[in-house]
């Protein structure tokens, strides 16, 4: 039974997730407290699991990227072009109309997050047809975007910090919906749909397939091009849905800041959620897991007093850890120092 | 016979076509630096001027110092992503030493040289030894340098000692008024050096192999463990290197210098003609990929209406169309 449980992939990330939660509950002994305030919940656990909502979004879109051997770096610059779309279009200012305050966007509020989604997926369009049909490789595909898409968002924001006053869309990334925060559903609800796509139809197979032998999988007819190219443009959607959490979030886009480093996060999560970088398996679950883990070690780095810059070195740490544990070569490396090396057997 | 003459000879022809086409993303380079030379004379008053050309050498040294052993990473069929925060943390190390241990710059360069020089080698080991992807490994390891940045200190720290004081002030004349600093003829040193490495010694060839085909030059019997290894030391070596230019560039330490510079480097790689599956490319073209990087900045900084995002946009497009040259050029035979 422990061995079943044991060997299953998600038992790594979730006991590493499980030990940061006990280290935080030692640290902190009101970390599981929850309380009901304002008809929501309110705790360290709640807030977590928010400010996680954003980059379980990137990962989702980033582990199908991977899944078919690739990676998508520009994922920062397209949370920053979605968040400075849409904050673009929503504007808004406080009116007085007839002695009611009322908020007037520039355009509705659902004209703008559908532009915001809409660009994001050209983002990611563009990201897969130079993959799939230019045959760049993804690395340097993707870092084209991530060059020139800050520099972009920078222009479309012309270089400041646009500010959002349309309370209505501070709902996504600071509402509360049956006591939980809003970027939690939406989270959930992309994870679900996602899960059942993969799981319900063949796609999932095709995904996997394309990772493990992309020869093979196009021989046997699955349409290996066209499935990569929505894989980056779900991406980008996914990226761009994370943009606008995050600009709900702070109230605001900044093309500069917003979704830096976020790229590197999510790739991380996804790394930390069993999902190997050179393609083939892969598992959403994991890669939401490995988001919370981030989010969790952050919060506990500020929470038990330790600098938020060594926050850095503690990733490091985390990402050699998990590369090495997840390497056939270290494995047999430290078997052969447990168990006697063989003369001559060893490399 | 007939027969036999005939199928030697096509793989002769392509192999010709194979040798030109190499030379097409260099001549392209090349090109595109001439051309943005001569639209920026024609337009812009005073950028004719050897100063402004120096200028383009002396405000990117630490770039092209990077860039050659980017080059070598790259050509091996590798990358290096830590560049960057091993320049950041070259800086603080150095400004940590000079400035609250009291050490003199001929003690501290060497010192730093040294954890640059041994920071690369650990992640070529542990990229040979144990299988790992490149991208991930030094990722890691950019994580790790800043990380150790913010450890020393978290604000900037900046250097008064007279020695890097001196160095960094200190202009080397060349008639006409134009000058040149000591940082940019270390990054011409590292070119020249870099060059005849490529070229001239047994590791540069074996680079050149192990991008080609690992297996390959495996079979053929060429050290690629140890090849492999030295090329992420070279690569931190040149990353301290560059650091130690920035230092006297900046006469600062800062855990916040040169964020992105990894992507500067690549791009330079990259529009300098070296293809990103290995193999093929050449270290002089990366100096020239410095040198557009630098022209496109100076041309915006010129122009004064465009604002700064304008570089990157440029640089994004450039990246666009030497990758598209690349493509075109591949063929294919190439790795795709």
């Amino acid at each position: 039974m422990m061995r079943r449980f044991s060997s299953h992939r998600l038992f790594w990330p979730f006991a590493a997730l499980v030990l940061l939660l006990a280290v935080n509950a030692v640290f902190n002994p009101g970390f599981w407290q929850l309380q009901w305030r304002d008809g929501h919940l309110y705790g360290s656990v709640i807030d977590i699991l928010n400010r996680a909502a954003p980059l379980a979004l990137v990962a989702i879109g980033m582990t199908l990227v991977i899944a078919t051997r690739g990676i998508d770096i520009s994922v920062g610059a397209v949370v920053a072009i979605s968040a400075a779309v849409a904050a673009l279009m929503i504007g808004g200012e406080l009116v007085v109309k007839d002695g009611v305050q009322t908020h007037v966007t520039r355009y509705p509020m659902s004209v703008a997050i559908l532009t915001a989604l809409v660009v994001a997926a050209l983002c990611g369009l563009w990201n897969g047809l130079l993959v799939a049909k230019v045959g760049m490789q993804p690395i340097i595909a993707t870092l084209i975007l991530m060059v020139a898409g800050r520099g972009i968002a920078q222009l479309l924001t012309g270089g400041q910090i646009i500010t959002v006053y349309y309370a209505p869309f501070f709902f996504l990334g600071n509402g509360f919906l049956l006591g939980l925060p809003f970027a939690v559903f939406i989270a959930a609800v992309v994870w679900a749909t996602v899960h059942l796509l993969l799981t319900r139809t063949a796609l999932g197979l095709f995904i996997q397939s394309i990772g493990i032998n992309p020869a093979a999988s196009r021989v046997a007819g699955v349409r290996e091009r066209l499935i990569i190219v929505c894989v980056y443009v779900f991406c980008g959607v996914a990226a761009g849905v994370a943009g606008l959490v995050i600009s709900s979030n702070v109230k605001s886009a900044d093309g500069n800041n917003a979704g830096v480093l976020m790229e590197l996060d999510a790739i991380l999560a996804v790394t930390l959620g069993g999902t190997a970088l050179t393609g083939g398996r892969f598992s959403l679950a994991g890669s939401v897991l490995g988001a919370l883990i981030i989010q969790t070690l952050t919060s506990t780095i500020y929470s038990i007093g330790v600098p938020p810059e060594v926050n850095m070195v503690v990733k490091a740490a985390v990402v050699f850890a998990v590369m090495l544990l997840q390497s056939p070569e270290f494995r047999s490396a430290v078997r052969g120092l447990v168990v006697r090396p063989v003369p001559g057997a060893a490399r | 016979m007939m027969a036999a003459a005939a199928t030697a000879a096509t793989p002769a022809v392509r192999r010709g076509l194979r040798i030109d086409s190499r030379f097409v993303p260099l001549v392209g380079t090349l090109a595109v630096f001439a051309l943005a030379a001569g639209y920026g004379g024609v337009a812009y008053t005073g950028f004719f001027s050897a100063q402004v050309f120096l200028n383009l050498l002396i405000d990117n040294a630490f770039l092209c110092v990077v860039g050659v052993g980017m080059t070598f990473v790259i050509l091996s069929g590798g990358i290096d992503l830590s560049v960057g925060s091993v320049i950041a943390l070259t800086t603080m190390i150095s400004a940590g030493l000079v400035e609250h241990a009291h050490w003199n710059a001929w003690q501290t360069i060497p010192m730093v040289l040294a954890i640059g020089t041994v920071f690369g080698a650990l992640m070529g080991w542990l990229i040979e030894r144990f299988r790992l992807q490149p991208f991930i490994v030094t990722l890691a390891g950019m994580f790790l340098a800043r990380g150790l940045c913010y450890l020393i200190s978290i604000d900037s720290i900046s250097i008064t000692d007279a020695d890097y004081t001196a160095i960094s002030q200190a202009r080397i004349r060349l008639g006409d008024g134009a000058s040149i600093t000591i940082g940019a003829l270390i990054a011409l040193a590292t070119v020249a050096l870099g060059v005849w490495i490529a070229h001239a010694t047994e590791f540069g060839r074996t680079v050149y192999a192990i991008g080609g085909n690992e297996t390959s030059a495996l079979l053929m019997g060429l050290p690629v463990a140890r090849t492999r290894i030295l090329v992420y030391t070279l690569s931190g070596f040149c990353s301290a290197l560059a650091g130690v230019v920035f230092t006297f560039y900046m006469l600062s330490g800062y855990g916040l210098h040169a964020v992105g510079l990894e992507l500067d480097a690549i791009a330079a790689v990259v529009i300098g003609g070296t293809l990103l599956s290995g193999g093929v490319g050449y270290v002089a073209g990366t100096l020239v990929g410095v040198l557009i990087l630098g022209i496109v900045q100076t041309m915006i900084s010129f122009d004064g209406t465009l604002s700064s995002w304008w570089t990157r946009i440029v640089i994004g497009a450039l990246l666009f169309l030497f990758c598209l040259l690349q493509r075109a050029f591949e063929g294919r035979s190439g790795k795709g």
